[in-house]
């Protein structure tokens, strides 16, 4: 990957520049810019333009940093942030609307609303395996809701964080939203800070340094991480459709470096030959005879992660069970399609996220033995199951706790903004996409009205126990008691 | 006072979670067994409830049916009406391209949850939360605070009686057993109580990655603008009731300061000297209308926060106290310095700061220049003037022209941002707190974009982007091979 990039000045970015950012972001959040409709309108349609204009850019850097596809680049990156822009569009009017709430006998007379208000100032923390997506579809949010944002893209993706920087500069208001590159010096310095809210994409390590930055402010956050995501293949069946299925939310995402990414298989022992062989066919079909060369698939993102997916696959419990690829380049950093069998419970694979083109295949005697396997790991952020019986589906959905659940396909809810996407346990902490976004970037005001009227003695000291008769009966809503408690009749 | 064996905490735990895992508190019957359950232990120990908030904190019966017993009632009628409704799953629009695809979104418990709870409104505050976890399917643990004792004891001994001892378990114990409870591992976290310890429980919440709802403090200003004297007498007998008719003062969403125009205040103090003295009496402490200082800890907080010399000089009504019966009467103080202790914490206590401004509209700024509240109470009848309060401050929530009443509401979140705290809860707000609310996507096996696969082209890149603009049109032509790429062929 021979690029020329133009040696950038090196500014540090410590304490004092971070302390400096933020402050110059509160004041530009206190003049009320920010909260504007039009104000949000402009930065969002900026950032339409943005993803058009820059199309080939963006995919070029994609490529220098991911091999990705010019297709996942087009459609997973651009497609889905257009999208997500198009929605925030064509909604925010509804969802900056106060929404009325219900008063009621006790708070008589008053009428209530629910206010949605900005946060603030927003830091941003995303990913490099989609480092596009996972930036701009949070700041979309934070925009939507009227907040000022420093969005921190991923330095192992550098050419799409250069990239980044370059283009929020040159679309959106600057004094508002800012990117700032830089890797662990530089994303401690801002977590140093006192935020709003920080939203974080990516594991469950750094996500609990992140967490424990943001406790020493009390800021609230937002945590996309990860999981071993399962996927449960029933037999009977349409196998053709179900593999396709599973191999483009494989390795046709990313070469399955993506937090939704199937991570392993359940399926039986007598199904299982015939899932291997339709795999096979399908890869073949798909990606062609050289797989580990095939120009659609990503790469490796470094060569700490080549290392790492190296060694799960060189763990001795692990090498000789590979019925499908294996084959790798560390100069390319390519690892090709590799599928394995019945990965022993207690080796490295199956005790953290694969996070790569790995996929192993674990057999049992019965299909209802998955519900044990998968609830004795952590909660993933998704569950994939391939079935048509309805009780196993229904069984499926109820009880396997993930952040989301998808039947009889995979990763597609990540395209649906109807639904919330997010973890629960280890994968993560609250969620977004479409109104969620909005939700997730606003804080929920309770605002009550009350007129002067409608005063009664009866609330003040000095207390009696008629007012006690007269305040139990009120509270308890029924106009017999209010009868009784003002005419004597009742127990104190 | 009793204290909880945490050498079996561990497996006790384990045991609860065994219990979650058998899906026990996921249907309905348990769940609306359990909040039933909660109904009856209010309204037969009713009697129990109020002796015990009389020994802990000397609680006028009225306060204690009005902030405690009859918002619980409420609540939890709330919740058994709403019961069904919330645990229904909601369909979700599929957009038009996701042919023969269904979503929903089904709420489902977390699992097993910790509930901690302050001295304050020691029955409000531990089963408010209680009711939602409930209602949501979880199980749970309670800690009620040790400052007091009664209540934790009716908790711990009474209630269990009422409830599932399996789901439910109530743990009495001291800061010990507090920080043994936080380094387990939980599904979910609910604090209320003091931001110092707030901070901590976040912090200890982090190894788990557990999320929390942190139900905070903070000054809680009310702004008050020239009013004619009949709604005047009514604001201010709001402003008294929330400040020294509550908990004494030792309510996180109780006034803690007034601001008032400067041309106001002389006649403004005078009003409140009447309305006080009609509320308790010219010999306060013999009214029975007041709740007394919760410890000698905070009485001699309290007490240092008044001798500041400055502070002193400024008070204009009130200010004796007696140690013995930790008792302190209505105090009203007139313009203490602005660095004053008094000024810069939360009081937390029947003391009521005055400050005085050259405008209104200058609460505004001073408001703002100071930490996030829970609440803002705003009493004027100026349209404009509210409106920019509204916009132009933050807070948990506002009220506008009374104080406190938003704690009653079942259709309002309750909760506080920055440092008043984290997430919020009260009706289904409650339910939500302790739910995930789970995706789920069903698609059938007969639509699928044969563009979807690989080995791409621009062709199928084309089909995509028609797709993703519902264009059906252009997908049309591409397929029947009449419309060419627009991408390098």
């Amino acid at each position: 990957m021979a690029t020329t990039i133009d040696e950038k000045e090196v500014t540090v970015f410590g304490e004092e520049e971070a302390k400096q950012l933020v402050n110059e972001l509160r004041v530009a959040y206190d003049s009320g810019r920010t909260r504007s409709y039009s104000w949000r309108v402009t930065q969002l349609k900026n950032i339409l333009r943005m993803c058009d204009d820059s199309e080939k850019e963006v995919v070029e850097a994609l490529h220098m940093d991911l091999a990705k596809p010019e297709l996942e680049s087009t459609l997973y990156e651009l497609g889905m942030i257009k999208n997500a822009c198009k929605v925030a569009l064509k909604e925010l009017k509804n969802w900056i609307r106060p929404e009325k709430a219900k008063t009621s006998l006790t708070t008589f007379p008053s009428s209530a609303e629910i206010v949605s208000e900005p946060f603030g100032v927003i830091l941003i923390i995303s990913a490099w395996n989609y480092p596009f997506l996972l930036s701009i579809d949070p700041v979309i949010g934070a925009i939507a809701a009227g907040n000022a944002v420093v969005l921190k893209p991923s330095e192992l993706a550098p050419a799409s964080s250069t990239l980044l920087a370059k283009l929020f500069a040159q679309y959106l208001d600057t004094s508002s939203i800012k990117v700032v590159e830089g890797a662990v010096s530089e994303t401690s310095a801002l977590l140093e800070q006192k935020w709003d809210k920080i939203m974080y994409t990516g594991n469950g390590r750094v996500g609990r340094i992140v967490m424990a930055a943001a406790a020493k402010h009390l800021t609230p956050v937002i945590m996309e991480l990860g999981g071993k995501c399962p996927v449960v293949v029933d037999s009977d069946i349409n196998l053709q459709v179900a593999v396709r299925r599973l191999i483009v939310g494989k390795w046709g995402c990313n070469n399955g470096q993506a937090c939704v990414s199937p991570d392993y298989i359940l399926i039986t022992k007598d199904y299982a030959p015939k899932l291997v062989d339709a795999l096979k066919t399908e890869l073949d079909k798909f990606y062609g005879k050289n797989q580990l060369e095939s120009k659609d698939l990503s790469s490796i993102v470094n060569s700490n992660h080549f290392a790492r997916l190296s060694k799960l696959l060189d763990d001795e419990k692990v090498s000789g069970k590979i019925i499908h690829g294996g084959e790798k380049d560390k100069e390319k950093l390519r690892i090709a399609p590799t599928i394995l069998m019945d990965v022993p419970r207690d080796s490295l694979m199956m005790n953290e996220e694969i996070f790569g083109p790995l996929l192993p295949i674990l057999t049992l005697n019965n299909i209802d033995e998955s519900f044990d396997v998968i609830n004795s790991g952590t909660k993933p952020l998704a569950a994939y199951i391939f079935t048509n019986n309805k009780k196993l589906k229904e069984k499926f959905v109820m009880s396997v706790s993930a952040g989301g659940i998808v039947v009889n396909d995979t990763t597609i809810h990540l395209a649906v903004h109807t639904v919330p996407f997010g973890g629960v346990g280890e994968s993560g902490m609250g969620s977004y996409h479409g109104k969620f976004s909005f939700d997730a970037f606003s804080h929920k005001k309770a605002v009550v009205y009350r007129s002067f009227t409608g005063d009664a003695a009866l609330r003040y000291p000095p207390y009696t126990g008629f007012k006690l008769r007269m305040m139990k009966a009120l509270m308890g809503g029924s106009f017999l008691a209010i009868l009784r408690a003002l005419f004597g009749g009742s127990k104190p | 006072m009793a204290r909880y064996d945490v050498k079996t905490l561990g497996s006790d735990l384990e045991d609860m979670r065994d219990y979650f895992r058998s899906g026990k508190t996921k249907d309905w019957e348990w769940r609306n067994a359990q909040l039933k359950g909660l109904l009856s232990f209010l309204k037969q120990n009713e009697a129990q409830i109020f002796q015990a908030l009389k020994d802990d904190l000397g609680k006028p019966q009225v306060e204690a049916y009005r902030d405690e017993i009859g918002t619980l009632v409420k609540s939890v009628r709330f919740a058994v009406k709403e019961l069904k409704g919330w645990m229904s799953s909601k369909g979700a629009k599929m957009p038009k391209v996701a042919l023969l695809t269904s979503g929903e979104v089904v709420p489902e418990p977390l699992g097993l949850v910790l509930i901690i709870s302050s001295w304050n409104f020691p029955f409000g505050v531990s089963l408010e939360p209680l009711i939602g976890a409930i209602a949501a399917g979880n199980t749970m643990v309670l800690k009620p605070s040790e400052l007091a004792p009664a209540c934790a004891s009716v908790l711990a001994n009474v209630l269990p009686t009422y409830l599932d001892k399996k789901g439910v378990r109530i743990i009495q114990g001291g800061p010990e057993v507090g920080e043994k409870l936080l380094q387990q591992k939980w599904d979910k976290i609910f604090f209320t109580g003091s931001v110092r310890v707030g901070k901590l429980v976040m912090a200890a919440a982090v190894e788990h990655l557990t999320p929390v709802v942190l139900e905070l403090g903070g000054k809680c200003p009310a702004v008050l603008d020239s009013l004619a004297p009949w709604p005047m007498k009514v604001a201010i007998n709001r402003i008294l009731v929330s400040k020294f008719g509550t908990c004494g003062g030792q309510a996180c969403i109780a006034v803690d300061y007034v601001l008032v125009e400067k041309r106001l205040a002389s006649s403004l103090v005078e009003l409140i000297k009447v309305l006080v003295k009609d509320m308790f009496g010219e010999k306060p402490r013999e009214s029975n209308s007041l709740t007394r200082i919760i410890s000698k800890q905070h009485f001699s907080r309290l007490k240092s926060l008044l001798n500041d010399p400055e502070v002193k000089a400024s008070v204009v009504y009130g200010g004796s106290m007696d140690e013995e019966h930790l008792f302190i009467e209505p105090t009203i103080i007139l313009d203490p310095p602005l660095n004053s202790q008094i000024m810069t914490e939360e009081v937390f206590g029947p003391l009521l700061p005055i400050i005085t401004l050259e405008k209104i509209e200058d609460s505004i700024n001073f408001i703002n220049a100071r930490p996030k509240p829970l609440a803002l109470y705003a009493f004027t009848k100026n349209q404009s003037f509210s409106k920019r309060i509204l916009s132009e401050t933050s807070s948990g929530s506002v009220v506008f022209n009374d104080a406190n009443i938003q704690y009653c509401a079942d259709t309002l979140p309750f909760g506080g941002i920055g440092e008043s705290g984290i997430g919020s809860y009260h009706g289904k707000y409650s339910f939500d707190t302790f739910s995930h609310y789970k995706a789920i996507l069903r698609r059938s096996y007969f639509t699928d974009f044969w563009y979807r696969f690989p080995p791409w082209n621009y062709r199928k890149l084309l089909l995509f982007e028609a797709t993703y603009h519902f264009d059906y049109i252009t997908l049309l032509l591409v397929i029947l091979g009449l419309k060419r790429s627009r991408y390098r062929c």
